[in-house]
């Protein structure tokens, strides 16, 4: 999902040809699409039809299931579910805007003021991704660990007292609370933030920073007026790029949460791999998928930033 | 006042920092833990320093028949989404066709989608198909998830390239197969290359779509989430430190190698 603002190059003319009429040729971008296009729509698509087709089914795992256009699936399925999903939209926006915070910086400082280290700096955010991220999101469970340091610092500056009472975390502990998911959810999806931060950072002019303190802008107002604005298309997709995935994220909830952080997609792994209810799971996941796609079209239109693709 | 100074300009890098501090520590904390010698079935507290998973890596039964069934899904997955992808970056940038909005639309949609969705939707394909769930499941499930970052990490490198390039290969009696070998494809590899690491990271690190899938198959990531409820064995954390490793020396070979050759280049040109 990277930002390409660059136009496309005129597409080659026709080339001089010893095989003069390219009538084979009118054919030759289908037969390139063919294979992953189909491969798309009977694996993405398709699957989508059988899934809306299984919210409105009613039956039972031993006598089968029919259609019968049960559209109370999804009313009871809100009814049922709405804290999970309030929560999910609430820790994933929460994550994004710490993504924000912590990965604008750390951009800035790769695009702009890491000279030759600019590379190394490159690998170390790449790096961590090599190993899995479930092994790597278990090390904060040690991190964040009940008599670990961290906890001990943030009850001595009596940090912990002021988020126990905003309800994020609970008593002397990180672990199994709203603390802990966002602070994992953070952590897993920062680099989707910082790369296209960074890709559109990268792109601006230097002399546009010259510019603009010869024109007696402060740093600041440099920034807020002229850098910031610019990278909007890299801010664009790296919230999208962490907001959506942090929305469906069921990992960090299980591993660093409890029964009370629970977000949709617990409720979604739960009903379609434990309690085996299709219909319920495949309406959630259907007003997830709505939910984010809806979202996701009005923040593109309100940012005018289409050009995602 | 030249320190408070001093701070105000480097304030950003300080936060940038602090920030990379945050990515990082979790694998210093994996790296750490991979020397240690638990008490209990948890290795989430720190007892002594031991060397004995280093020794014995496969020591645990059933991990490193996950990590190999991981390897093979994520080097097929490459290879299948890799050709495709490809092949439709240079449809989409080469050529004018019928329904052009609706293809952008059907790569673009798979990447905006949380991931429980697709996983859940394939699920009751599968179902509905009667489909036996494992190593199949699990194939096409990535090959079609990875598809579309290789459509745009090719499309990028495909429409930055210079048709010029190409007519004067074909104004050289270069004929189309000739051309396309001999320039084009040199010309898209580091696209290629890209969307094919990325096709590769995706699918040995997906557990969500994975988990949906898989049946009774297991893959590493898998293994890690099974663990997490049964207990840690350190084995884990030695194959992952032993990935982040071997990964970074990869990459600053590669970069070394790199290095050289424009020296190299560098060198002939001014001796020239």
């Amino acid at each position: 999902m990277t930002t390409l603002t660059e136009a496309p190059p005129p597409l080659a003319p026709a080339a001089p040809g010893r095989r003069p009429p390219r009538r084979r040729g009118r054919l030759v971008p289908y037969w390139l699409l063919l294979p992953g296009i189909l491969w798309l729509l009977l694996f993405f698509a398709l699957p989508m039809v059988y899934q809306a087709s299984t919210s409105v089914q009613t039956g039972s795992l031993e006598q089968g299931y029919k259609v019968t256009w049960h559209f109370a699936a999804y009313g009871d399925a809100l009814s049922a579910y709405w804290p999970q999903f309030l929560r999910s939209v609430v820790y994933a926006a929460v994550a994004t805007l710490l993504c924000l915070l912590l990965g604008y910086p750390l951009a800035y400082l790769i695009a702009f003021r890491a000279g030759r280290w600019r590379n190394l700096v490159m690998i170390m955010v790449i790096a961590p991704f090599f190993t899995t991220f479930l092994i790597r999101t278990l090390a904060w469970k040690t991190i964040l660990a009940d008599d670990g340091p961290v906890v001990h610092t943030l009850t001595s500056l009596h940090v912990l007292d002021l988020t126990d009472w905003l309800g994020w975390t609970a008593g002397d502990r990180v672990l199994a609370t709203p603390l802990a998911v966002v602070c994992g959810l953070t952590y897993n999806f920062l680099p989707f933030m910082i790369l296209p931060l960074y890709t559109s950072l990268e792109r601006i002019d230097g002399r546009l920073h010259e510019a603009a303190g010869d024109l007696y802008a402060k740093p600041f107002t440099t920034f807020r007026k002229v850098t910031f604005p610019l990278s909007m298309p890299g801010v664009v997709s790296g919230t999208l790029l962490t907001f959506i995935p942090a929305a469906g994220d069921y990992v960090n909830a299980e591993l660093l949460g409890s029964t009370d952080t629970r977000m949709v997609g617990n409720v979604i792994q739960a009903q379609f791999l434990r309690v085996l209810d299709y219909p319920t799971a495949a309406a959630l996941s259907f007003i997830l998928m709505a939910a984010i796609l809806l979202m996701v079209t009005f923040y593109i239109r309100k940012s005018g930033t289409e050009d995602l693709v | 006042m030249a320190f408070v100074n001093w701070l105000k300009r480097n304030l950003v890098v300080l936060a940038g920092l602090l920030t990379l501090g945050y990515l990082l520590l979790p694998n210093v904390v994996v790296t750490v833990f991979s020397f240690n010698a638990p008490k209990g079935r948890f290795n989430y507290e720190w007892q002594r320093f031991s060397t004995n998973a280093w020794k014995d890596p496969c020591g645990v039964s059933g991990m490193c028949g996950s990590l190999s069934l991981s390897l093979q899904i994520a080097v097929w997955a490459t290879i299948g989404a890799t050709t495709l992808g490809t092949m439709i970056a240079f449809a989409l940038v080469r050529y004018r066709f019928r329904a052009r909005g609706a293809v952008n639309a059907l790569i673009f949609l798979p990447m905006a989608m949380p991931e429980v969705v697709m996983a859940a939707s394939l699920l009751t394909l599968f179902l509905n198909m009667g489909a036996r769930l494992g190593f199949w499941t699990i194939l096409i499930a990535h090959i079609m998830f990875c598809l579309s970052f290789v459509v745009t990490a090719v499309k990028a490198r495909v429409m930055s390239m210079d048709p010029r390039l190409e007519q004067a290969a074909q104004d050289l009696y270069a004929g189309p197969a000739q051309t396309f070998l001999r320039v084009t494809l040199p010309i898209a590899a580091p696209g290629i290359a890209a969307g094919a690491l990325l096709a590769f990271a995706l699918s040995f690190d997906d557990f969500i779509i994975t988990n949906f899938n898989a049946g009774s198959t297991v893959t590493f990531p898998m293994f890690v989430w099974g663990s997490a409820q049964r207990g840690t064995p350190v084995q884990i954390n030695v194959i992952g430190t032993a990935m982040f490793v071997v990964a970074v020396l990869l990459v600053l070979a590669s970069m070394a190698v790199g290095n050289r050759r424009t020296k190299q280049k560098a060198q002939a040109l001014v001796g020239s």
